[in-house]
């Protein structure tokens, strides 16, 4: 039989029946678009995630001392000191990968301008920080190198440093504002990061050279952490093997010997964040594909149904000439026509839930190619499947009492 | 009068009941010549249901041979005795089998889709040519439950004259027909036997039989009677001759 009146037949059969394979369908179609919308879901929650993190600067790798043995102790990491502007040396002298280094020291004390006081956290770092951390200016200028020599009083402060600790409407630039009772001349601020990945405001921050840091506030050769970034983010992996190369060196570390220090990637934090995300995403799309199992089973009753309610048709057909293979391929075409159809509406569906999700829920949503592309085979294979039980059933009517079928 | 369409030489067919074994036909022999009006009678019990079958090509015999066309019917597969069947069988049945919901025209167009050398035009064609030769070339679009009785059964003849077939088997095809209706469904199948279709009709009704020109009487699985009908009555004729009750509204199509 040709392949045209195949689905002719079965494109008949289905009009004649229009409101049951509509109700068929219905199952299927909640199904898709229940999967769309629940992947489009958990990729949106993934995606917002990554660009949080990316936002810290995605090429970003972060050196920080680590817990080392004692005496058989292991000590805490806040109280280790292992990194010291040396190290920031030799990484600036001896790596090929990076392309800025920042040492940071870090304390916390009260900004104080006038009668407003703030508690807040000061930052030393070098110039190249603001790169690493891509973070522009909202206004004023950056601290330059020869800041850094003389370590200059000069800091930029956050956004939410300027809301505590200036009225409304006064210009901070060129202001001077006390940090534990030492003295800063504000030279720019800087542009707004909101709340990292972990709830942290990112602009509740004041940054300065790190030696006016150690001189003034720390008092203290060491350091909290070292920045560093690579042009490209594909580097990142090399860079963090010949970091622990040039420090293992610089701390004379023998082989047995484990690392004074960790070296971390913000593509590892995206991984870690990632994953937690891609399990929402994976349990929303087995709860959805649980209820597209549902339509399929839908499908297979409303076939099984049918085939008995149209046995006399069967008869009829193949008294006239179809053969088992034409009443098998009528009863398959028509399951997978019911299914495919369900899922296309399905799709559209589940595209404009989505969307209606993200404009009233403002929860963010992404529709990804992969979900539509495989909802839709998993619909068509869910149409053969489910559809060739009842449709072999029917093939394998015998013609005489399928004929006088009551 | 030509070739022999049917070939039918000590026909038996055997059921197995649980543990019984009913024989159903016991040896029959007939042949039927192009272009007869063949009627094969019998109570019921008699096997006539059984040799319907047989001879529709839808079920073998046990044992004997049946030669339709030619075609020895029990050396083929069931996939060659449907294609037998759609291309050398019209049946029409006693209630109608006509396709619910669907176009007096797709119900003729039917057969013709299970033969896939028959174009869509062609096969358009040919159904409006076989609703022409029915008298409802007015009525192409019409579904089954907006067509009398007799339309139907027109329809359905129509249906199985499309495919061109060397018999036309109908099963007591009058059976849900009132007597004037009847008779003109007769009437097309006499006229249709006119222009040379050979047609055997299963009936249980004498009057039915009065139409043909060749009986067979069957009882219990055995030909207990073939002739040549002498006197065939003329269908048209009954029908010009048949009081109309005063309550009874024909519609003239």
């Amino acid at each position: 039989m040709k392949i045209a009146n195949l689905f002719l037949i079965a494109l008949k059969a289905l009009r004649r029946n229009k409101l049951r394979a509509l109700l068929t369908m219905l199952g299927i179609i909640i199904g898709v678009a229940s999967v769309i919308a629940m992947v489009a879901i958990g990729q949106g929650s993934k995606k917002s995630i990554q660009d949080q993190l990316s936002s810290m600067g995605s090429n970003m790798i972060t050196i920080r001392p680590n817990s080392n043995i004692s005496a058989g102790a292991r000590l805490d990491i806040s109280s280790v000191q292992t990194l010291t502007l040396s190290d920031v040396d030799a990484l600036k002298k001896e790596s090929k990968h990076l392309n800025a280094i920042s040492p940071a020291v870090s304390s916390k004390g009260q900004a104080i301008n006038g009668a407003l006081n703030w508690p807040t956290s000061m930052q030393g770092v070098s110039v190249d920080y603001l790169k690493i951390r891509d973070w522009p200016l909202k206004e004023g200028i950056a601290f330059r190198e020869s800041d850094i020599h003389t370590a200059n009083k000069v800091c930029l402060i956050g956004q939410t440093v300027v809301d505590n600790i200036f009225p409304y409407g006064v210009d901070p630039i060129g202001q001077v504002i006390r940090f534990n009772k030492i003295p800063f001349r504000i030279i720019g601020v800087l542009e707004s990061k909101g709340e990292n990945a972990f709830g942290q405001d990112q602009d509740d921050i004041i940054i300065a050279p790190y030696s006016t840091v150690q001189k003034r506030i720390t008092n203290s050769i060491y350091l909290q952490n070292i920045y560093a970034s690579t042009s490209d983010e594909s580097q990142t992996q090399f860079a963090t093997d010949e970091i622990e190369q040039i420090l293992r060196t610089a701390h004379h570390l023998k082989v047995k010997d484990e690392d004074d220090f960790s070296v971390r990637t913000q593509a590892e934090l995206i991984n870690t964040f990632s994953s937690t995300s891609q399990l929402l995403t994976v349990l929303l799309t087995a709860i959805s594909g649980i209820s597209l199992l549902i339509g399929g089973i839908g499908i297979m009753n409303i076939m099984y149904v049918s085939v008995t309610e149209r046995t006399k048709e069967i008869g009829l057909r193949m008294s006239i000439g179809a053969n088992g293979r034409d009443i098998l391929l009528q009863f398959l075409v028509e399951a997978i026509l019911i299914s495919i159809t369900g899922g296309l509406i399905g799709i559209v569906l589940g595209i404009v839930a989505s969307e209606l999700i993200q404009f009233f829920l403002h929860w963010p949503t992404l529709i990804s190619e992969s979900s539509v592309i495989l909802s839709f085979l998993v619909c068509a294979i869910t149409g053969i499947f489910f559809g060739y039980y009842p449709a072999l059933k029917a093939s394998k009517l015998d013609p005489i009492e399928a004929l006088h079928f009551e | 009068m030509g070739k022999k369409i049917l070939e039918i030489q000590d026909l038996k067919r055997e059921f197995t009941m649980g543990s019984e074994t009913v024989r159903a036909l016991k040896g029959i022999s007939f042949d039927v010549m192009e272009g007869e009006f063949l009627t094969i009678m019998g109570s019921s019990g008699s096997g006539k249901t059984t040799l319907l079958n047989i001879l529709g090509c839808l079920d073998k015999p046990s044992d004997g041979n049946y030669l339709l066309d030619g075609v020895n019917v029990k050396s083929l597969s069931k996939n060659e005795l449907a294609a037998l069947r759609n291309s050398k069988i019209g049946f029409i049945f006693q209630s109608y089998n006509l396709l619910a919901r669907t176009s007096a025209i797709e119900n003729v167009e039917l057969p013709l889709l299970y033969n896939s050398k028959v174009s869509t035009k062609e096969r358009r064609e040919r159904a409006i040519s076989a609703l022409e030769a029915v008298k409802l070339a007015d009525r192409l679009d019409h579904f089954p439950n907006q067509l009398s009785g007799g339309q139907q059964q027109r329809v359905a003849i129509a249906r199985a004259l499309v495919n061109d077939p060397v018999m036309i088997l109908a099963d007591e095809a009058t059976g849900n027909l009132d007597t004037r209706t009847s008779y003109e469904i007769m009437a097309l199948v006499q006229e249709l036997n006119t222009q040379g279709k050979t047609i055997i009709f299963v009936t249980h009704e004498p009057d039915i039989a009065a139409f043909s020109n060749r009986t067979v009487m069957l009882r219990d699985g055995r030909i207990i009677k073939d002739f040549n009908n002498p006197n065939i009555k003329l269908a048209k004729q009954m029908l010009a001759d048949f009081h109309v009750d005063e309550d009874y509204k024909y519609e003239n199509s």
